[in-house]
């Protein structure tokens, strides 16, 4: 079986499962982030007094934090009191945790063969720590709050396997992108996709947590990479494999263009294009080495006068690290702005929202049409050293030709 | 198993093509709204917002592969409930979509050539169970899948709230 076989197998009681199967499994964990109070609603309405285990839900803060409305302020309150009244001791306020997929894994929430679903589509990230983790909506995550399982689908999985070094400056967002634009948004709809290989292997959790966060903007229902404790069977079946060689196939840094993760385009293509704002940050690349590459490009360097340059660590601890270890002070020299660690412009609801025909380059994971603000505003999607480096040009570029210059401003 | 209860009449709205994601759907803007009628308001509001002045009660919207990529938002299956749509037809879901629309009550039917079938304005009879779309207006057959019977069950229940409410409606009300 594979990896997704595997774990749905064990959390629905059955010795075996096949692709295209229904399973009820049980569920290990269940987070939900502000959009708890959606949830908490459709649990009232359904009518049962207590939710099915306090343990094991979780609720972090940070699509809107802190409150930038009363109306959240509101919601935030609503979720606050129910936390209190059910029991509920995972719960991350303000000031105490970050992004969710990112506070989840910082505190060892999710072990390996976990199933974990979220109220977040890009709970695909926790494929990082060999738990089969999808997302899903407010109203479900309420009978899963109710009934503590959940059906599924048992999906059949796509296997990529990378090999090779990666090139100077060229990093697993880069790598992901490249398979999203080569497989299409929906090229791996409703699969579980596997990744393995000498260059997975040899690649930090951090960096593997990129690659199963954006899987989910391929349509993928969970991804995995390798973990000591639980792997596929030798014998697994797959739907696909796909090999990649990082050597041939990935030589320089892939952007996303607007309006779709799936237009990519290696950065050499792309021509001209000067951005507005920066975006370093979210659940996909605002962790440690994210920050540690931006500020390695930024040291001694300034932020293009044209271009504004907003970094979001995804954590307070990230955010503590970060501080310490001087990257943020480096960032900040070089005329960046630290916003708290939250979800912010990648949502598009506060902190760094665009304007009409702004454009924007972004460490996020969406550049969907109104994404980040107006509508007629555009999105480039890159690594955090393609952000760093284009906010230091004023231009989307490659790091090489920033770094190569000993003047601030190229 | 088709009966009259699984067969769902009205007119397209619209035709959309492929990867209409929920940012489209349903603006990130508005999510801190938690009323799910008022989601209604905001439905295709950046890139097609005539959509949702020409939706009557009962209207279908069509599109091509991957309708809902995106975000976990129900908002995005919500404002499309609220707003009178009768049944989304598609030539395939994103995941999370599709299962908020069931679990609303929202009849999400995958069909790989409607939107090459369909134009705004058609009336259309849609067989749930049957799996089988009639374009009336241009008196076509047009294929789909049948929807799977859970998925039945729960629309006929008005969604996954009401289907649990009944079925724990022996629990003493929440404190």
């Amino acid at each position: 079986m594979t990896l997704a076989e595997k774990i749905l197998a064990r959390a629905s009681g059955r010795s075996r499962v096949a692709p295209d199967e229904i399973v009820v499994a049980d569920v290990d964990l269940a987070m939900s982030h502000e959009n708890a109070d959606l949830v908490r609603k459709a649990f009232l309405e359904i009518g049962v007094p207590r939710v099915w285990d306090p343990e094991k839900i979780v609720i972090i803060f940070d699509h809107r934090i802190p409150a930038e409305s009363e109306k959240t302020a509101a919601t935030h309150k609503a979720v606050r009191e129910f936390v209190r009244q059910q029991g509920i001791r995972h719960f991350y306020d303000v000031g105490r945790g970050g992004i969710c997929h990112q506070v989840l894994a910082e505190n060892g929430h999710v072990q390996p063969g976990m199933v974990v679903v979220g109220t977040d589509s890009h709970t695909t990230t926790h494929g990082a720590f060999g738990a089969f983790a999808t997302g899903i909506g407010a109203t479900e995550m309420a009978g899963v709050w109710v009934e503590g399982r959940l059906w599924f689908k048992v999906p059949s999985t796509l296997r990529i396997e990378v090999e090779g070094e990666f090139a100077p400056w060229v990093s697993a967002k880069d790598l992901i992108l490249y398979i999203i634009g080569r497989l299409g948004a929906a090229g791996a709809d409703y699969r579980a996709v596997e990744f393995d290989g000498s260059a997975i292997r040899r690649m930090t959790i951090a960096s593997r947590m990129v690659l199963c966060n954006l899987s989910m903007e391929m349509g993928a229902k969970v991804a995995f990479t390798p973990v000591m404790e639980i792997a596929p069977d030798a014998d697994a079946r797959y739907e696909r494999v796909l090999h990649i060689n990082l050597d041939y196939d990935l030589p320089e840094p892939q952007i996303a263009c607007p309006h779709s993760v799936d237009h990519v385009r290696p950065v050499s293509a792309l021509g001209e294009i000067p951005v507005h704002q920066a975006v370093l940050g979210s659940c996909t690349n605002g962790r440690l080495e994210d920050l540690e590459i931006a500020a390695s490009i930024l040291r001694g360097r300034r932020v293009h006068p044209q271009t504004r340059l907003i970094v979001i660590p995804a954590s307070q601890r990230v955010c503590l690290d970060a501080m310490r270890l001087g990257y943020l002070e480096t960032l900040i020299e070089a005329g960046a702005i630290v916003n708290p660690p939250g979800c912010g412009p990648c949502v598009g609801v506060h902190q760094g929202i665009l304007a009409a025909g702004e454009v924007c380059i972004s460490s996020t994971n969406r550049n969907f049409i109104g994404r980040m603000g107006s509508k007629d505003s555009f999105v480039y999607l890159s690594s955090p050293a393609v952000v760093a480096a284009s906010a230091v040009a004023g231009r989307i570029v490659h790091p090489e030709i920033v770094m190569a210059k000993e003047d601030a401003h190229v | 198993m088709s009966d009259a209860s699984s067969i769902l009449c009205g007119r397209v709205a619209a035709v959309l093509g492929p990867n209409i994601d929920t940012d489209i759907i349903y603006p990130g803007r508005y999510l801190n709204i938690t009323d799910r009628e008022k989601t209604a308001e905001h439905l295709f509001e950046l890139a097609y917002p005539e959509i949702r002045s020409k939706l009557r009660p009962g209207d279908f919207i069509v599109a091509a592969a991957n309708f809902g990529c995106g975000s976990s938002r129900e908002q995005a299956a919500a404002a499309l409930k609220f707003s009178g749509c009768g049944a989304v037809i598609a030539a395939s879901f994103a995941r999370i979509f599709y299962r908020n629309a069931i679990n609303l009550g929202l009849p999400a039917i995958v069909s790989p050539s409607a939107h090459l079938e369909c134009s705004e304005g058609d009336e259309l009879e849609i067989d749930l169970a049957g799996g089988l779309i009639r374009n009336l207006s241009r008196n076509l057959s047009i294929a789909a899948a049948p929807l799977d019977p859970r998925a039945i069950e729960l629309i006929r229940s008005g969604g996954l709230i009401p289907y649990l409410k009944a079925k724990y409606a022996s629990a003493p009300a929440a404190g």
